[in-house]
């Protein structure tokens, strides 16, 4: 049985979004945790390899010596383990299916649009990708409407699972306005959204593991040209 | 009996999808109605439930819909308490929701592309399935079942068509991966899974797999 005092470690890198998940649902029970900071170029470590050998991929938890795998794995494991108050998920069923259902699509339908609006491959895509972008943003918002109720997050007074889910994203999102020199968050179309961000990076489980948005744009333009020039797998 | 007169689900019989969330339904016992969707001609209530995805399976309880059907296992194992079909512990909970996304991400990718491409492509296509087949015939090893119980739960029901779609699968698809020989633990958990009278129950006959299989290859293949 998992004990809420066994060690914690999170291994990752300052830039991925699903570690910054991982690392905000610790903050927010104040969960105190070692972090290994993967070194990207310089190969994948022994520790990252040997804790999620079937995809070696950011982030791992690893508590009392365990790993789990997949950052929205993650921080359900961590609300289910320290399960005193603050929740992250919601508690009605719907409510949790819905916010699972949201996290999902941000991840396999929106953030892939969001990394061509940055690093644009021709016109025709980049206006594909901002048309789908901002049809994710229409149902964030509205969805932020009908959670919050009035409150500051998604999750009402406090931080939640879909503040976790989208509010990761931010550092890209900023890094794609900054890119391409259009707003995807504004006060005419994504009020609440809007005022949301700001609430959410300064939040004290969050503002220290948002990324800075120049290192980030960097870190990006660096990523996309080590893709571009690596020697393909024989 | 829990469930009844709000309880509907959208769906087709030969959806994998569809049949998980059936499975579930039917090991705890909850009444439903089944609303069997032509996806070919997709109905106003579909697109209404699922406007962003336009898929099934959509269970709709009280008038709100729920979609993925990885997410309706959850919801229901959450709203219905007998008979669970997640494991109790957070960590176990964490290996059955990151295998079952392996199995519907990894394993499911490289057997569509298995299925739907020729050639070269498809070589690669098969050689991408059957490494992600040892990944899960690893994990098998010690098992019973994939949740490692005497009775079948989350991760079987998500596995499931690795049981009985997959062979179909190959046969449209033109290639033979599954082997007894090559993967014993997971012929083993075929069989005991197979022999679960809920599941052999509801599963769709061979040949309207067949044909909807056949369909959607003509449809998808390259010329």
């Amino acid at each position: 049985m998992e004990r809420s005092d066994e060690k914690v470690k999170v291994v990752g890198t300052w830039s991925s979004q699903f570690v910054m998940r991982a690392r905000i649902a610790l903050n927010i029970k104040s969960v105190s945790y070692e972090f290994h900071q993967e070194r990207l170029w310089e190969g994948k470590s022994e520790l990252l390899l040997r804790s999620n050998p079937a995809q070696k991929k950011v982030p791992v938890l690893i508590h009392g010596g365990k790993p789990i795998c997949e950052s929205f794995n993650i921080v359900e494991y961590v609300d289910e383990v320290w399960s005193s108050a603050p929740s992250i998920l919601p508690s009605d069923p719907k409510e949790r299916a819905t916010a699972r259902f949201l996290a999902a699509y941000l991840d396999e339908k929106w953030f892939p649009s969001m990394r061509t609006v940055g690093y644009p491959q021709g016109e025709d895509a980049r206006k594909a990708a901002i048309a789908q972008l901002e049809k994710g943003l229409v149902l964030l918002e509205e969805a932020f409407v009908n959670y919050s109720k009035g409150k500051s997050f998604f999750g009402g007074d406090q931080i939640g699972y879909l503040d976790i889910a989208f509010g990761s994203y931010l550092g890209w999102l900023r890094v794609a306005e900054k890119m391409s020199e259009i707003k995807l968050l504004s006060e005419a179309k994504t009020p609440r959204l809007l005022q949301w961000a700001d609430s959410f990076s300064s939040h004290a489980a969050v503002k220290d593991v948002m990324p800075d948005t120049e290192k980030l744009a960097d870190f990006g333009v660096r990523a996309k040209i080590l893709k571009a020039t690596a020697t393909p797998k024989l | 009996m829990a469930g009844g007169e709000d309880l509907k689900l959208l769906g087709t019989r030969q959806s994998m999808f569809t049949q998980r969330v059936v499975w579930a339904l039917k090991l705890k016992g909850i009444e439903y109605e089944f609303i069997e969707e032509d996806l070919v001609n997709k109905s106003s209530l579909l697109l209404t439930l699922n406007p962003v995805h336009k898929k099934v399976p959509v269970l709709v309880h009280g008038g709100k819909p729920i979609i993925e059907s990885k997410i309706i296992l959850e919801y229901i194992d959450e709203t219905w308490k007998e008979r669970p079909i997640l494991p109790q512990h957070p960590h176990d909970r964490a290996y059955a929701r990151f295998w079952a996304a392996f199995i519907d991400d990894k394993l499911m990718e490289a057997s569509k592309k298995a299925f739907a491409l020729t050639g070269d492509d498809q070589v690669k296509a098969i050689e991408s399935t059957v490494e992600a087949l040892q990944l899960l015939e690893k994990e098998l090893h010690v098992k019973k079942n994939f949740g490692g119980d005497e009775e079948i739960g989350y991760l079987d029901i998500v596995a499931g068509w690795i049981a009985y779609w997959f062979q179909f699968i190959e046969e449209v698809g033109g290639f033979k991966v599954m082997e007894s020989a090559k993967f014993p633990c997971l012929d083993s958990w075929t069989k005991s899974f197979l022999q679960v009278p809920t599941i052999t129950q509801n599963l769709p006959p061979p040949d309207e797999l067949r044909f909807v299989f056949g369909a959607i290859r003509t449809a998808t293949c390259p010329k």
